[in-house]
């Protein structure tokens, strides 16, 4: 359905295992062990599994959200995959090169050009002002003082803390102060963005604002971007996929509609059960074929949320046609589907 | 319940109390016999004393070349140092103080060193005062990069750490004068052994502070750091040590003010016209008003370094309004003074030495006004000093059966009184075991127990068995095997008689603290008037050089144990006061509604809802303040007390290694095994 983009980093079998000796319980036959029975021989051996056997793409230029309560391993994946901490075992690959190859001084130079990242709890300087944070990743670099201070004062501008610029982060509120983190993160124009929880340690309503302001920065330099959250509204809000995570282990991943309408478990279903889903669900997502009656219905562009086209359904309306980019009927949505596709029937 | 099923449960609960009761009694009817549990044979002494020194021999012998080299080096840079601070013109060190304290503190710190430095220029203490800083500002920078380098290694290693905490320990609490032995021996005499032991003297709170603030970092700050690309290097130097940097500079400011408290102890060995030499040798000649003023200056010293390291330290913080000058201005600014009061000084007279005339010594005036005040008041004095040592010293020394005498109480013990204090302690014991009270009822008896044989007129095994049980049920194995330990190596190195004398004496010190320190306590908790009258005073007591708290006791009442218990405590009473007031002030504030709610009265509220909610703050203060007190002890020994801190000061004077050392590690044991003991006890009552 949507188009396919090339993948830009892909995890294989990533395990993170924490105990006494993690590294002698993955070698030998441990390859060749069932999923169950990797996951038994390593707890048996009183040894944590923080992150077990996981694998995911993400495609260029999508939002990868890891969604997780706290100790399911989605921040451990994180690391991993920034090697901030070393899996156990498993492979990484940004555009093909296995990171987990990478020696202390390439990955150095891969995190100078192509990664940022996001903290939760900010991770700013204490000492240093607005833009010599921002700077700070160019500092790293040795990139001339003229030079950082211009580019970072780019960036400052982009997350719009521009006046901002010689405060120190204690003076600053804290959305403010994760802007300046965003800032950051940006200024060596990363290919890949992580975002851990970047949001989790403001206030609702500054989280919606962030979470709005970061979908349009997203527009402007889509990036590829892994972000990791606790907060399942906030995971639909702005995934492309997601992947949920218990436990080390995932338990299903797929864009917000399939995850919507198709939990692959329990405890998937779970967190869906709150959810407004006619603010989730896309006219796409429920649509079934085009209803060639010949007659005139109201249109509804494809990747609008459901709850539009419901509000323009009347006591004559028999159906709504679902149109994509170019004024195309591609779809109809039915009175009947749409409410069941809202009570989370299968049928739908 | 009844009265019979009270003891029942004392006898269940607390048998092991029970039985130790009743040995002691056993023994002590023994005593007239003096047998081996009642005296320490002296045959089973180790001879551990002789082996260290043989020990030590051998390594002088061996590594003295090494060890004099570096006091060589140390000594060259000493004299630099003092050639510097005596030779520039005063007006040059003034305005170079005065400047510094401005660019750490504005102008407010700079009046207050402007002050300081006139009074010790117009006493005349000028060159010593400067010595002293020389000392101090060579020991400093060893201090606080041994410090830092140590502390840093702690953080970066669990190993490391588990190993440099201890030894911490060991350097906080084996007394300084213990080891300024083995450095005399090795370094040889002077005073650049003062400056050694100063630099390890010193460097405990560079190291824990360096820790601390390498711990406090956010992980996410050094996560971020990385994930900027930095190299460890880079990491290293633009992100761990600058977050950890003001809690560095408060490690900066202790390590100052233990540098300058050691400094000044160590003139007993070398004293060589510094400020420290000058205060003992006046007090040794009992000139009073003499040691007074340098006294004096001691404490203008400790405030200016005080608070000028404490300026920076603050300086440093992201929220300090004061910034001064950029570097490079501030040391122009720095080098314009200095030229011009150097040029001022070859023009000008007066201006590079302070000439004699502008002295004002006093100082005679107040020993002939002290010598009128003494004929005055001496006989009341006397009384005060006679009444408290009567009272209170002597009955914990040698016991009300010794201590009461025609001499002292105006009336001899007969055996009927003996007879009568025993029946009336065992009547209120059983009285309180059966109305469910047995640990009040066996304390009691062990306190009446105590009061009558005295610290000194116990057997030892009775002592001995008390402080391993009293470990036993405060911590359980570990604890009573440490505290067995102790007692141990107390018994074999000799050391018993004298560990019971400091035990007297930090016992009725301790004692007085807990009552008095408390009362003000709870005073300074109820007041916030009395809160701000008594913590500038309890800030003084602390940064002071314990030295100096000697000297108006000695003035008073000449040398003895009450002096020495004066000194120790107005040094030990501190922690005791603020954890008081601070354990009282943190009662929730829901906690005292919920009270009032419930309809207290003012004393109820006191005694049933803040005193058990504080308990726990009031033994980690009575905790400080037993270590405090066994620390002043052995400087209190200056002032002629008995007991370990006599025996190392004694050694010392010898140069008498084994001695010193094996007194000085008991002190530290007996510190670390009341540590242990409160510790658990604070352990087991901390909520969470």
């Amino acid at each position: 359905m949507a188009e396919e983009r090339p993948v830009k980093l892909s995890v294989r079998n990533l395990w993170k295992i924490y105990g006494t000796n993690p590294q002698k319980l993955v070698t030998g036959d441990f390859q060749s062990m069932t999923h169950d029975g990797k996951l038994s021989h390593v707890r048996d051996n009183g040894h944590f599994v923080a992150a077990g056997d996981v694998s995911f793409d993400v495609q260029e230029g999508h939002i990868f959200v890891i969604m997780g309560l706290s100790g399911s391993g989605k921040s451990t994946v994180l690391r991993c995959i920034s090697r901030l901490v070393e899996p156990t075992c498993g492979e990484v690959a940004l555009d093909g090169q296995d990171l987990l190859r990478a020696s202390d001084r390439d990955m150095i130079d891969i995190r100078r050009h192509k990664m940022g990242m996001v903290f939760q709890n900010f991770g700013l300087l204490p000492h240093l002002d607005v833009i010599q944070n921002v700077a700070f990743p160019l500092k790293a670099q040795k990139i001339s003082r003229r030079e950082r201070r211009e580019r970072a004062q780019q960036m400052i501008d982009l997350v719009g803390l521009s006046g901002k610029e010689s405060s120190y982060p204690h003076q600053l509120s804290g959305g403010q102060q994760q802007r300046v983190g965003i800032a950051r993160s940006l200024a060596v124009e990363p290919e890949l963005w992580f975002l851990d929880e970047p949001f989790s340690a403001l206030d609702p309503l500054i989280r919606s604002q962030m979470q709005d302001e970061f979908l349009r920065l997203q527009q402007q330099l889509n990036k590829t971007i892994v972000f990791v959250t606790h907060d399942f509204l906030e995971a639909l809000k702005l995934a492309d996929r997601i992947c949920i995570m218990k436990d080390g282990e995932i338990q299903q991943i797929g864009t917000p509609a399939q995850i919507a309408l198709h939990p692959a478990n329990d405890y998937v279903r779970n967190f869906i059960g709150d959810v407004p889903l006619a603010n989730v669900l896309l006219a796409r997502d429920v649509m079934g074929p085009p209803r060639d009656d010949g007659q005139e219905h109201p249109q509804v562009a494809h990747d609008a949320i459901l709850d539009t086209a419901i509000k323009m359904f009347d006591e004559t309306t028999v159906a709504v046609d679902v149109v994509d980019a170019n004024g195309q009927v591609i779809g109809a949505l039915e009175p009947l589907k749409v409410i069941r596709s809202l009570y989370h029937d299968e049928a739908a | 319940m009844t009265p019979l099923a009270n003891l029942r449960r004392a006898v269940i609960e607390g048998w092991p109390w029970l039985l130790f009761l009743a040995c002691a009694a056993l023994i002590l009817m023994t005593r007239s016999g003096g047998g081996w549990w009642i005296t320490f044979p002296t045959a089973w002494h180790v001879p551990a004393a002789d082996w260290i020194n043989t020990g030590m021999d051998a390594l002088v012998a061996g590594t003295q070349g090494f060890f004099r080299a570096i006091s060589g080096g140390l000594g060259w840079l000493l004299s630099i140092a003092q050639w510097v601070l005596t030779g520039l013109p005063w007006l040059g060190s003034v305005a170079l103080i005065c400047l510094i304290a401005w660019q750490g503190g504005g102008t407010r710190l700079a009046l207050i060193c402007l002050i300081g430095l006139l009074y010790i220029l117009s006493t005349g203490y000028w060159t010593e005062a400067m010595n002293t800083l020389a000392l101090v500002l060579v020991a400093l920078p060893l201090s606080v990069m041994l410090g830092f380098a140590a502390g840093y290694a702690a953080f970066q290693s669990e190993r490391a750490q588990r190993i440099i905490l201890v030894l911490l320990d060991l350097m906080q609490t084996v007394p300084a004068f213990a080891y300024l032995i083995p450095i005399l021996l090795l370094f040889g005499f002077g005073p650049v052994v003062g400056l050694i032991a100063s630099v390890i003297f010193a460097m405990p709170p560079m190291v824990r502070n360096t820790l601390l603030g390498f711990q406090q970092i956010q992980p996410s700050v050094l996560e971020s750091a990385t994930m900027s690309g930095c190299t460890p290097w880079q990491r290293f130097k633009w992100a761990e040590v600058p977050s950890a940097w003001p809690q560095m500079l408060i490690g900066v400011n202790q390590t100052t003010m233990a540098a300058l408290s050691m400094v000044i102890i160590a003139a007993i060995i070398g004293g060589f016209e510094d400020i420290g030499w000058e205060v003992l040798s006046s007090m040794r000649k009992a000139q009073f008003g003499q040691s007074l003023f340098s006294g004096l200056v001691i404490v203008v010293l400790a405030i200016l370094l005080d608070r000028i390291t404490a300026a920076y330290a603050k300086r440093q913080l992201p929220t300090a309004s004061f910034s001064g000058l950029p570097p490079l201005r501030f040391a122009l600014s720095l080098l314009v003074a200095l030229v011009v009061t150097i040029a001022l000084g070859w023009i000008v007279p007066g201006v590079w030495s302070w000439p004699e005339t502008w002295i004002l010594a006093p100082a005679n005036r107040i020993n002939s006004g002290m010598q009128d005040f003494m004929i005055a008041y001496g006989g009341a004095m006397a009384q005060l000093k006679n009444t408290i040592l009567f009272y209170l010293l002597l009955p914990v020394k040698l016991g009300f059966e010794r201590a009461i005498a025609p001499f002292t109480w105006g009336f001899a013990m007969t055996p009927a009184m003996k007879t009568g204090y025993w029946v009336v302690t065992l009547l209120l014991a059983l009285g309180l075991t059966g109305t469910g009270r047995w640990r009040e009822g066996v304390a009691l008896t062990l306190l009446a127990g105590f009061m009558f044989y005295g610290a000194t007129g116990l057997p030892w095994v009775v002592f001995a068995g008390f402080v391993v049980l009293s470990a036993w049920s405060a911590g359980g194995r570990n604890v009573a095997l440490f505290a067995a330990l102790t007692c141990a190596f107390l018994l074999l190195g000799g050391l018993w008689a004298p560990a019971m004398l400091s035990v007297y004496l930090c016992f009725v010190a301790v004692t007085v603290c807990i009552v008095l320190g408390g009362l003000i306590g709870i005073w300074a908790a109820g007041s916030n008037t009395a809160s701000a009258i008594i913590r500038p005073v309890n800030d003084m007591l602390q940064t002071l050089p314990q030295f100096v708290l000697l000297i108006p006791a000695l003035m008073l009442f000449q040398v003895g144990d009450f002096t020495a218990l004066l000194a120790i405590v107005a040094y030990a009473i501190v922690p005791m006061i603020r954890y008081t007031e601070h354990g009282l002030r943190s009662v929730p504030q829901t906690l005292v509604d919920a009270g009032v709610a419930c309809g207290c009265s003012r004393t109820q509220l006191f005694w049933q809802v803040k005193l058990p909610q504080a308990f726990p703050q009031l033994l980690i203060g009575l905790n400080q303040t037993i270590l405090y007190g066994l620390g002043m002890l052995v400087i209190a020994a200056l002032v002629g007390t008995t007991g370990l801190g006599q025996a190392i000061y004694v050694a010392l004077g010898k140069a008498n290694a084994g001695a010193g050392l094996m007194a000085g590690i008991g002190m530290a044991l007996i510190a670390m095994c009341v540590d242990r003991i409160l510790q658990s006890l604070i352990r087991a009552r901390m909520p969470g």
